[in-house]
């Protein structure tokens, strides 16, 4: 296997995107990279490329739980093309562990593994087969040791600690050392409530790890720099976050680690974690030669962490007339070995585990177990989803049980503005529950027995089984369902959640061009098109190009947790307004004594142009900028405070805004073999202001897809005993298809929330919460069964598991 | 071994490659055309999509060594192979039983007449494209963009061979092409739009 004989070398991300177009902000303005896109030009990051390059391979342990008696590398490091063989024992710097909030994760296993696929030794090598080779070659030496896989294993007496010893800022209020969080909700009083229903629900249900499956694996470039330092061009969701894990484990100060975003292949929280990023830098500090790191699929079900399997136990009571008394649950979320986001998402399923309902008392504990399972982390929806599966069951249960109308039920029931949290906190912004629910419901049902074609009998494709060919339609069953749920936008909880924009305004050509410069991972969502709407919206201009986001900006925070748009679309306009008022300002000591509405008038940026807010123009941008220096200025921008809640009530005002989307699904089942097609998830969302409706309704469409797979087929399934992966792979690890996806008629409410920018709400993940338990719902009705576990299989609809 | 094979046009020839190589490895790392995603590389989500002989293919499935004086268009040859074709007339309908030659959609000299032009370098701007790729762009049915050229490769096969394919007949066509952003629905969207734009154009 000899070296890359490539000729056309392709180095640095060309996710640049310079746009010639109109379009601000509530205009369906298209996609800035979207021709790069289309043509196979634009770079991700497994299409890094760099003269002299190696390619870096992870060991991962083949056990889920051991002692490594020993690791021996020669014959690896023996093999031709084999650069370079590391272990822990290799690693630089005092600091040998990561993590998001709790640095519990070993960049390379110490002595002993805690789950199936943790990275053990790493090879630098010529060709990625070899590297592949090479790291088969090492030999391992594991002592297994019995694995925790639940809450009943964590819990038991004398369970094996996951992490002995552990000094983190959760462990001196957990209850047990393999839980990493635990939240209780107490308001008002259960006991006392419960003796006003009149009819009581229970319902214990199981949610399945479902992976985020994005199509980009795990990938990036390394370079070793002069200074000592590395640049790294990388798929992530937060560079800085990154930064601040790398770092100290490669010894280095933060800006000797140059950070640059590479394409993004889709992200939906599973690249909130570091993957591949300090193995690849790792290796090219060991090597002094650019590495190259591409996980395959089967790697990338281990590179990063899935959604957390959930068990959750609900009791709801209701009056005759239909009003919720009370609610009492408790949420086991399998946290897996590492802590990764856990404590986040247990804050997340507390507080939004009572759903978009009134109910004033209630007894809530969520808590997050260490297990010898896959670590779990973040993933759209993040704890709202799993919670929202349950409490959607149990409205459908206490409305059959009252004979009421499950929608109506819900109506009665529905938060709205002005109604308080189960933490105390006052719903202070618009929360159209029952419209939502209303619009679902009002709107026309699809045709029954649509797989009929005139004249010419089945069209299979239209039925479950599809073209498999199972069915002409003898034993199909339809069911309609509906659901809603609720979810908080941005870091909750007192983080310090900011954002930060660099704006620069200069004259090009005779034209003003802006710049906008921000850390923001752009991911698929979009946020590069809005960025360049906001800017447009905000300085008249037409021209922006938006800079490929890396490290010499400040932060950005996440793109997750439904912020970005919200947090640095509000950063850019910030920015904007004051790059303008610095345009004004030099337009009045240029101008001002030439036109009163200078001093007096409400001035805009228009169309190149200073206006009056009467439309009277001043001057031309351009001749206000002539013989300036560019405005350039960077600015941060910040939330409302929110505060952490309190450990033993869960009292506090912990987020910042909620988001709802209502969803109806219609389904068709093979009640003989227990397949299901669903024919339409129509769903309802209130966005508060959609900067780019094409975008918006892509989200939508997008996050009830997922929803819709987490339903019916996605499942990592674990084995109970080894605690090892079975279905790495996406022959058995199933994402919907085109056939497998219904149609998805999108209807967009835009009630402004007026502490929002522009008044919007963050929308990318509310509308994964509903449309998984609307799915079921339907099949439900369509079956008579009680489902209470995702996803359905086929022998759970048939009665033969 | 050498490989010398045609690609969207151009003769190409690859040197010291690995008998177990693929051609999605070869297109990606030794001819530098990265278009061809590997996403999962093993043929479940067809990332890697490339008209072989005219034929839609998972490029990762396929070893290199098979593609010896075959011909191949990726994404990043699609906007001229349609062009091509338009030109030409529909001689492209392999994969239809049809007796197909080995040249795919046109002869091996009109396919060497082909050159990728670089766009602008910062934007891809100006760049001639197809008409299922602009219907992309239009629908918004690009998010990520990792599944696109693949998607693009394959609709552009299906509306080549049906030129006014039903929604059922689209889904059957993209159901080996997975999307983890969309939902599919801007996608349904992009293939009807590209088919009405190719009907009004004839």
């Amino acid at each position: 296997m000899a070296q890359n004989t490539r000729t056309v070398p392709a180095g640095t991300p060309t996710n640049v995107t310079q746009k010639h177009t109109k379009g601000g902000i509530g205009e369906s303005t298209l996609r800035p990279d979207g021709t790069l896109k289309v043509t196979g030009e634009f770079a991700y990051s497994s299409d890094m490329w760099h003269e002299d390059m190696l390619w870096g391979q992870t060991l991962r342990s083949t056990v889920a739980h051991a002692e490594i008696a020993s690791i021996d590398i020669s014959e690896a490091l023996a093999m031709p093309g084999v650069y370079s063989v590391l272990t822990y024992d290799d690693l630089p710097a005092e600091m040998k562990n990561y993590g998001l909030e709790i640095q519990d994760t070993p960049v390379l296993a110490n002595g002993r593994v805690r789950h199936h696929g943790e990275p053990v030794a790493l090879v630098a090598a010529d060709h990625p087969e070899t590297a592949r080779r090479a790291a088969a070659k090492i030999k391992i030496d594991y002592r297994e040791l019995p694995v925790v896989t639940d809450e009943a294993s964590a819990l038991a007496e004398g369970a094996p600690l996951i992490h002995e010893g552990r000094d983190d800022h959760h462990s001196g209020h957990v209850p047990h050392p393999n839980i990493v969080h635990r939240q209780p909700i107490i308001r008002g009083n259960v006991e006392e409530a419960r003796k006003r229903a009149d009819v009581i629900v229970e319902g214990e249900y199981t949610f399945g790890m479902q992976d985020q499956a994005f199509l980009g694996p795990e990938s990036g470039l390394a370079v070793p720099s002069e200074d000592g330092g590395v640049d790294l061009y990388v798929a992530t969701q937060w560079l800085h976050s990154d930064l601040k894990q790398i770092a100290p484990v490669l010894g280095l100060p933060e800006e000797k680690v140059r950070m640059t975003l590479s394409g993004v292949g889709g992200a939906f929280g599973g690249r909130e974690d570091i993957s591949m990023q300090i193995h690849a830098c790792l290796l090219a500090l060991a090597t002094n030669k650019p590495v190259k790191i591409v996980y395959n699929r089967f790697e990338s079900f281990f590179g990063h962490v899935h959604r957390h399997p959930a068990k959750l136990y609900y009791e709801h009571g209701a009056t005759k007339d239909g009003k919720l008394t009370h609610m009492k649950c408790k949420i086991v979320l399998d946290g897996g070995a590492y802590a990764s986001a856990s404590p986040a998402v247990v804050g997340n399923a507390s507080s939004l585990s009572v759903g978009p309902y009134v109910i004033e008392d209630v007894d809530i504990e969520a808590i997050a177990l260490y297990t010898n399972n896959p670590p779990c982390g973040a993933m759209r929806g993040f704890g709202a989803v799993q919670a929202c599966f349950a409490y959607e069951a149990q409205m459908d249960k206490l409305a059959a049980k009252l004979g009421m109308d499950p929608v109506e039920f819900r109506q009665l029931n529905a938060m709205e503005m002005g109604t308080i949290m189960p933490t105390g906190q006052v719903v202070d912004s618009p929360a159209p529950v029952a419209e939502l629910l209303r619009r679902v419901k009002s709107r026309p049902l699809p045709p029954e027995r649509q797989w009929e074609t005139a004249g010419e009998g089945a069209d299979v494709r239209a039925l479950p089984g599809g073209l498999s060919n199972t069915t002409h339609g003898e034993g199909v069953v339809r069911g309609v369902g509906y659901a809603v749920g609720i979810k908080n936008v941005g870091f909750s909880e007192g983080f310090d959640d900011y954002s930060t924009a660099r704006v620069r305004l200069e004259v090009i050509n005779g034209e003003p061009v802006a710049m906008v410069h921000t850390a923001m991972a752009e991911v698929g969502q979009g946020g590069v098109t809005v960025h360049a709407q906001i800017a447009r919206t905000e300085l008249g201009v037409t021209q922006v190009t938006i800079h490929p986001a890396d490290t010499q900006v400040g932060s950005a925070g996440s793109t997750s947790a439904s912020r970005q748009t919200y947090m640095t679309g509000g950063a850019v306009k910030n920015t904007c307004e004051a790059v303008r008022e610095a345009v004004l300002e030099i337009g009045r000591r240029k101008n001002g004594s030439y036109h009163p509405a200078w001093a007096t008038a409400e001035l805009l940026l228009e169309g190149g142009k200073v206006v009056t807010d009467g439309g009277e123009v001043l001057a031309d941008i351009a001749e206000i900028l002539e013989g300036e220096d560019a405005i350039d200025l960077e600015l941060e921008f910040r939330h409302r405070p929110t505060v952490a809640f309190d450990l033993k009530t869960g009292q506090g005002d912990g987020h910042v805004q909620y988001t709802f989307a209502a969803h109806r699904a219609v389904v068709e089942v093979d009640t003989e073999l227990g397949l299901v097609k669903v024919v339409e998830l129509a769903t309802a969302q209130d966005v508060g202001k959609a900067l780019n409706m094409l975008s918006v309704v892509g989200q939508i469409q997008g996050g009830t897809t997922q929803g819709l797979g987490v339903a019916i087929m996605e499942e990592i399934i674990v084995d109970p005993k080894t605690a090892k992966v079975r279905n790495p792979s996406f022959t058995d690890y199933l994402i919907p298809t085109i056939l497998d996806t219904p149609t998805i008629p999108v209807d967009v409410l835009e009630l402004a929330d007026p502490n929002a920018p522009y008044g919007l709400r963050g929308m990318g993940e509310a509308p994964t919460l509903s449309s998984t338990p609307a799915v079921l719902a339907a099949i439900r009705q369509a079956t008579g069964l009680e489902l209470n576990k995702t996803p359905i299989r086929p022998e759970a609809l048939t009665g033969t598991l | 071994m050498r490989v010398n094979f045609t690609v969207n046009g151009r003769q190409q020839e690859a040197d010291d490659v690995w008998e177990g190589e693929s051609l999605l490895y070869v297109l990606r790392e030794r001819l530098g055309l990265p278009g061809s995603k590997n996403a999962c590389e093993q043929g479940e989500c067809g990332s890697c999509t490339v008209r072989l002989d005219g034929v839609p293919v998972c490029s990762c499935l396929v070893a290199a060594g098979q593609v010896e004086g075959r011909d191949v268009v990726t994404v990043e040859g699609l906007a001229d192979f349609a062009k091509q074709r338009d030109e030409h007339g529909h001689g492209g309908a392999c994969g239809t039983g049809g007796g197909c030659g080995s040249k795919g959609g046109v002869s091996l000299d009109a396919a060497k007449q082909w050159r990728a032009k670089p766009g602008d370098s910062q934007t891809g701007e100006g760049a001639p494209l197809s008409n299922i790729q602009q219907a992309f762009i239009d629908a918004g049915a690009v998010q990520c963009g990792f599944c696109t050229p693949g998607l693009l490769v394959q609709a552009d096969a299906l509306l080549e061979e049906n030129s006014s394919p039903s929604d059922q007949d689209i889904r059957e066509a993209l159901s080996g092409n997975l999307c983890r952003c969309t939902g599919y629905e801007k996608i349904l969207d992009a293939v009807r739009l590209a088919a009405a734009r190719q009907s009004e154009a004839v």
